[in-house]
């Protein structure tokens, strides 16, 4: 295995954390109660701390004088290789929670295996993002089943969330060939292996929250290549754009 | 904002190190206990304030009369005599 598989392989993971971690962020001064509004920026700083350190680790292993912030800040849309659920706008406040699950459910039993990965930087990682996701999700079911078995009117948007991000959660648990080579190195934990608990986990949550669970519709994919959504472009125009307009500001 | 006046408000106390007490820190409204708790950790320990948490409901909290605030605390204003002062604490007790 080359280093480019672990750069991807690093690239993809911190790309799914900054770009999950900057929607999160919208919601900042936005939020339905003063409560949330501490609570969504403290998981998305959460997010943001981990894709640092990918980032950090990447720019390590590229060897090739890019920064973390050249890489999380100035490429172009192609070459982002968040999966696309991350990208989704961020819709009304269940719909948010609900992504954030959705997302944090595999990356806590992800970053559990991923303590035994063979590259000892991407362990340590997993060790500390472990414990962060692991309250990700606390937070995020308890307002799902809060808010999906609670009035007419939030059941029936959370039904509606359900339904929307159906189609991206298939990507959750794919592997291309990259995947496939950082998986027999033992670098990742094989997604597909971590189904049966995400589901587990997912239907639990969903029938307290008298949800119909929606988890096995035809895949979005493409993520992984730089196909995005149409959102993304507006996205990184705005996570950018600073760092675009004013080259090589720091803080 | 949504109208808060529905979400009961709930008092926070937070545990800074182990062997101190819990102390009041503040407030915050939560649909329930659960999310209270969930809150208090999002609201009050974001600097490493915490090591536990406590919440109450402040519905349950019975507090003095603030008209009766004279008959209640002005008389032991007088009584200097109650106050410990002619003692001395040996540093090594710390927190009293």
């Amino acid at each position: 295995m080359g280093n480019d598989v672990l750069f991807e392989t690093l690239l993809r993971l911190a790309d799914n954390h900054l770009i999950l971690g900057h929607r999160l962020s919208e919601w900042c001064g936005h939020a339905p109660m003063l409560e949330e509004d501490l609570a969504m920026p403290n998981i998305a700083l959460d997010l943001i701390g981990q894709s640092r350190a990918l980032y950090a680790y990447a720019a390590e292993i590229e060897n090739q004088g890019r920064s973390e912030d050249d890489l999380a800040f100035l490429r172009l849309e192609k070459d982002y290789h968040n999966i696309l659920m991350v990208e989704r706008p961020n819709g009304d406040f269940g719909h948010t929670m609900l992504r954030q699950f959705l997302f944090s459910s595999f990356m806590v039993l992800f970053w559990e295996r991923a303590q035994n990965s063979t590259d000892k930087v991407l362990s340590g990682i997993a060790g500390k993002a472990f414990k962060e996701s692991q309250y990700h999700v606390r937070h995020t079911a308890e307002w799902i089943i809060r808010l999906g078995d609670g009035t007419e009117e939030s059941h029936k948007r959370m039904t509606a969330a359900t339904a929307a991000l159906a189609p991206y959660i298939g990507e959750l648990f794919e592997a291309d060939a990259v995947d496939q080579s950082a998986i027999s190195a033992g670098i990742i934990p094989r997604a597909s292996d971590l189904r049966g608990a995400w589901e587990t986990q997912v239907r639990s949550v969903y029938a307290e929250a008298t949800l119909e669970p929606i988890l096995d519709h035809q895949a979005q994919t493409g993520g992984r290549i730089g196909q995005h959504t149409e959102d993304m472009g507006f996205l990184l125009a705005q996570l950018q754009y600073v760092q675009r307009t004013y080259p090589n500001m720091t803080w | 904002m949504s109208d808060q006046n529905e979400i009961p408000l709930w008092e926070v106390f937070i545990r800074p190190r182990n062997g101190l007490s819990h102390r009041h820190c503040g407030s915050l409204h939560a649909v329930d206990a659960t999310m209270a708790l969930n809150a208090a950790r999002d609201v009050y320990t974001r600097r490493g304030e915490g090591q536990s948490i406590w919440i109450v409901p402040s519905a349950d909290i019975t507090a003095s009369d603030p008209q009766e605030k004279d008959a209640n605390f002005e008389p032991s204003e007088s009584k200097i005599y109650r106050h410990p002062t002619f003692y001395e604490v040996p540093e090594e007790v710390g927190h009293m």
